[in-house]
């Protein structure tokens, strides 16, 4: 079975229900090393993606993520914007023309979002973001390709959630928290944790692929 | 004629820059303008308000200088620079600078008619000036 651009649309409006209900918890983990707006910043951005997706039918991945990717970064003034908004634009350019996706094809587009990320924030695995999260979850699809969609996005929630809890020992470098040095150890990243949550909401809605 | 973009977190930060740096580069001919604040009016800067401003300085300069704040200002301007097509992207560079001293001069070098590359090395020196001695 194939991923489909519906169920695409699946995953991001569980991910705004997501994100609604963890805002005060992202917000809390932000405040302890950013500067407290994740909630509010991934709440917005995704209210009004979803605003902006639900008026629509989308003939192809392309679409849909392009439109989200658009929304973010105007409705985020927050490193969120660019970075959730690069996120999905370079997952809607590999998936251009697409309306159905293996397991492989999901992996390279998250891979080419992950890149684009680490690109734009010259971020590497460990440096406390959220490429902690998707590094490992895209690592995860790619490696269960060959078992399908249910199986391979199970994995992949489940090492993004070990990616995010990893963070917390980690020395922030890169944002915010990067200028508290010492004092961001001890501190899960917010970014690592709204990015678990996206990759948990595409493994709900994959149940059926 | 280099154009020199402010982009702040904070609108009157990046207006009130914005107006120094023209001031102080002779005559205020150089084209120096400011974006900041979230759509919402907010403290951040969205991708689109620094593509907006980008592009509507490009219409009347030959490049121009991006001098970010910090933080989400700094990815938000290279989302923007990535919009952009390859062509008009080399018309376009970002400075490792701070805000004011690097928009003060390179809105300095700009108005003696350098180019994109030696405006951008003027900004980039900013964070050796030295308030001490002069």
């Amino acid at each position: 079975m194939s991923f489909t651009v519906e169920m695409a649309r699946d995953a991001l409006r569980k991910m705004n229900a997501a994100v609604e209900s963890k805002k005060e918890y992202l917000t809390e983990l932000d405040s302890a090393i950013g500067d407290a707006d994740h909630g509010t910043n991934m709440s917005r951005g995704m209210n009004r993606s979803i605003e902006k997706i639900d008026s629509k039918t989308y003939e192809d991945f392309g679409g849909l993520f392009r439109d989200v990717a658009m929304t973010i970064m105007s409705a985020v003034g927050g490193s969120a914007g660019p970075l959730y908004g690069t996120f999905f634009m370079k997952m809607g350019q590999k998936l251009s023309g697409k309306k159905e996706a293996s397991v492989s094809d999901m992996a390279d587009a998250m891979n080419e979002g992950l890149v684009g990320i680490m690109t734009l924030g010259k971020s590497q695995p460990g440096d406390k973001t959220m490429v902690d999260a998707l590094s490992p979850a895209v690592a995860a699809l790619r490696e269960n390709a060959a078992g399908g969609h249910s199986a391979a996005w199970a994995k992949a929630a489940r090492a993004a959630e070990a990616g995010m809890k990893n963070t917390i020992p980690m020395l922030a470098k890169r944002g915010r928290s990067s200028y508290l040095g010492e004092r961001s150890i001890g501190h899960q990243d917010p970014g690592a944790t709204s990015s678990y949550y996206m990759i948990n909401c595409f493994k709900d809605a994959a149940k059926g692929a | 004629m280099i154009g020199v973009l402010v982009a702040s977190h904070s609108e009157e930060a990046a207006s009130g820059i914005a107006k120094i740096a023209k001031e102080m580069s002779g005559q205020g001919n150089v084209p120096v303008v400011g974006v900041g604040g979230n759509e919402s009016g907010g403290l951040g800067l969205s991708v689109p308000k620094v593509y907006r401003a980008l592009m509507a300085l490009l219409e009347r300069c030959d490049g121009v200088l991006i001098v970010p704040d910090i933080g989400s200002s700094v990815l938000a301007s290279r989302a923007a620079v990535d919009m952009l097509t390859p062509e008009v992207m080399d018309k376009v560079a970002i400075a490792n600078a701070p805000i004011l001293e690097g928009a003060m001069l390179a809105a300095i070098e700009s108005f003696i008619g350098s180019d994109l590359a030696a405006v951008l090395d003027a900004a980039k020196e900013a964070k050796n000036l030295d308030k001490s001695e002069r």
